[in-house]
């Protein structure tokens, strides 16, 4: 093995135990960001080592114990943390136990959770929760946070500098959040992973391929949540949802980078195993109980685009039933103007322009490209073409994406042809 | 990216021992829980199965077992975000048969499959 294949291979493990690891100290020394530098260091030493002594049978414990053992030096040097020594000690005499790595198995997943709680704590901003969680559960390094948000590394550094820093002032345990409060704050943590997942989704083709990273790291967190909380159906509902649109990520662009919708993908490139996982995950979230979340009801909805051959044989009543429902539960003009399409599939387009012109008088959604677009299919299914060219036009004045506003104009033009 | 681990060896006389059987299902739930794990079974001995090839145009099927000193013992697919991810669950793997099966030798192969990333759109 030659010494950057060494590294490579033991920032590999790094990644697959960062998160377990840095849970596991700030349980000891209840500080994250602690816990992490303590844990950076135990990632120091073994690159000093490993390609020498290969990587250890246990590699996550092996990073732990060193990470401990520099954790007991640096509150020797520093009388500052005369607290956290006392802290330690306890902790320490707990796992000196006989069976540390049993004693260490028996927490961990609890450690984790409340990592991951912690990470996505309310008292921290939007971006501070993602780079956080970036970096701490996945093991992810800041210049590669940087490059997947397209935002200067010194950017993410500051971010994740200040993080650390809040949650430490402000005191936010390391515990996990209250019952009364675990609805909230679930969904923090839920919406945290989804926006990672939909940076990475609505990322244009090109030659930018490193954002659909964002997409698998945020589905393999979302898998991890959903293994430490099998009990919420929301966790599996998110699950769903992001299995079944990453099975599509292969067919939402064209030769050219272009996007090619729902309605026009080829099916067959659809990725079977993420679908299968995903309808599984779904089944998870019924089995939980409950009543159906704002992810569970999106994923039942993308479940039946998944099941469906085709647009013409998608089961549309179904899914304008599910848009009613997410409607209540999380009401938005978006959701009414799928609700719009999809009626508009299942009753007729004259019962979709009902609601999109309901919406209209009710001023949402002004200056949506989208809203004009599904007005103009809506009309242009009716036969009213020059109606629906006008809308068409006006979408592609609206958007700023410029592959959209290609496709606006292309419908457009269609139109003009047409008798 | 996904990776798909075929395990070789030859096809023991024995049963694998149960500590071994154990620390496979250990394993394997680790690397479940940690999102990474997508599918993975044991492939029966090749007796059991068949071979079609195509050779000068003809189409031949031949029942098992193949000549082969190696069998394909299992299949593990890994979703993992580099191949020395795939290569660490891997070596996890073939590690836990050097504790649990002593005097058993295979190998791994870890081979990658195509995804979105290999059929990136010319920039």
């Amino acid at each position: 093995m030659t010494g950057s294949d060494a590294n490579q291979a033991i920032e590999a493990v790094w990644r697959m135990e960062a998160a377990r690891v840095i849970a596991g100290l700030a349980r000891m020394v209840h500080d994250v960001g602690l816990a992490e530098e303590l844990a950076q260091d135990a990632l120091v030493i073994a690159l000093e080592r490993w390609p020498e002594t290969g990587i250890p049978p246990n590699p996550g414990g092996w990073l732990m114990s060193t990470a401990k053992h520099r954790a007991v030096d640096l509150v020797r040097r520093r009388a500052v943390y005369e607290r956290k020594l006392q802290e330690i000690g306890r902790s320490l005499d707990e796992a000196a136990e006989p069976d540390l790595d049993a004693t260490l198995d028996d927490h961990i997943g609890d450690d984790v959770l409340r990592l991951i709680f912690t990470v996505c704590h309310p008292v921290l901003s939007t971006e501070a929760r993602v780079a956080l969680a970036l970096r701490l559960l996945g093991g992810l390094a800041t210049d590669e946070i940087a490059r997947a948000f397209l935002i200067p590394e010194p950017t993410v550094a500051q971010r994740i500098v200040r993080a650390k820093r809040t949650l430490a002032t402000r005191g936010v345990p390391f515990e996990l959040p209250a019952p009364a409060e675990l609805a909230e704050r679930l969904s923090s943590v839920l919406d945290v992973l989804y926006l990672i997942f939909n940076e990475g989704y609505s990322a244009t083709a090109g030659d930018d391929w490193t954002r659909p990273d964002l997409c698998y790291e945020a589905l393999r967190l979302g898998r991890v949540l959903a293994g430490l909380m099998p009990r919420e159906p929301e966790v599996h509902g998110l699950v769903a949802l992001m299995e079944i649109q990453a099975s599509r990520l292969r067919a939402r662009h064209g030769p050219a980078g272009e996007p090619v919708l729902l309605q026009d993908q080829d099916r067959r490139r659809w990725d079977r195993l993420l679908i299968r996982r995903g309808l599984v995950a779904l089944e998870r979230a019924e089995e939980a109980g409950g009543r159906f979340g704002p992810y569970a009801l999106q994923a039942a909805i993308a479940a039946c685009h998944a099941r469906a051959p085709s647009t013409a044989d998608t089961d549309w009543e179904r899914v304008a039933a599910l848009y009613t429902v997410l409607g209540h539960v999380a009401p938005s003009p978006v959701v009414e103007l799928n609700r719009a399409v999809a009626v508009g599939m299942a009753l007729g387009p004259g019962d979709g322009l009902t609601i999109v012109d309901a919406l209209i008088s009710q001023g949402g959604l002004e200056g949506y490209p989208h809203l004009a677009a599904v007005r103009g299919d809506l009309l242009a299914k009716l036969g009213r073409s020059g109606e629906a060219r006008q809308e068409f036009e006006q979408a592609a004045s609206l958007t700023r994406n410029a592959s959209e506003r290609t496709l606006f104009l292309g419908r457009a033009a269609q139109l003009s042809a047409s008798p | 990216m996904r990776y798909i681990i075929l395990l070789k060896g030859a096809q023991p006389s024995t049963p694998p021992p149960h500590a071994l059987m154990e620390a496979i299902m250990k394993l394997g739930e680790e690397a479940t829980k940690a999102g990474a794990l997508l599918d993975t079974a044991g492939l029966a001995p090749s007796a059991a199965g068949a071979r079609i090839e195509l050779a000068a145009g003809n189409v031949t099927v031949t029942d098992g077992p193949f000549t082969e000193s190696k069998e394909l013992i299992s299949y593990a697919l890994y979703d993992v975000r580099s191949k020395d991810e795939a290569v660490e669950w891997g070596a996890r793997f073939i590690r836990i048969h050097r504790d649990h099966w002593a005097g058993w030798e295979g190998t791994a192969d870890v081979l990658k499959v195509m995804g979105p990333e290999d059929f990136a759109p010319p920039s």
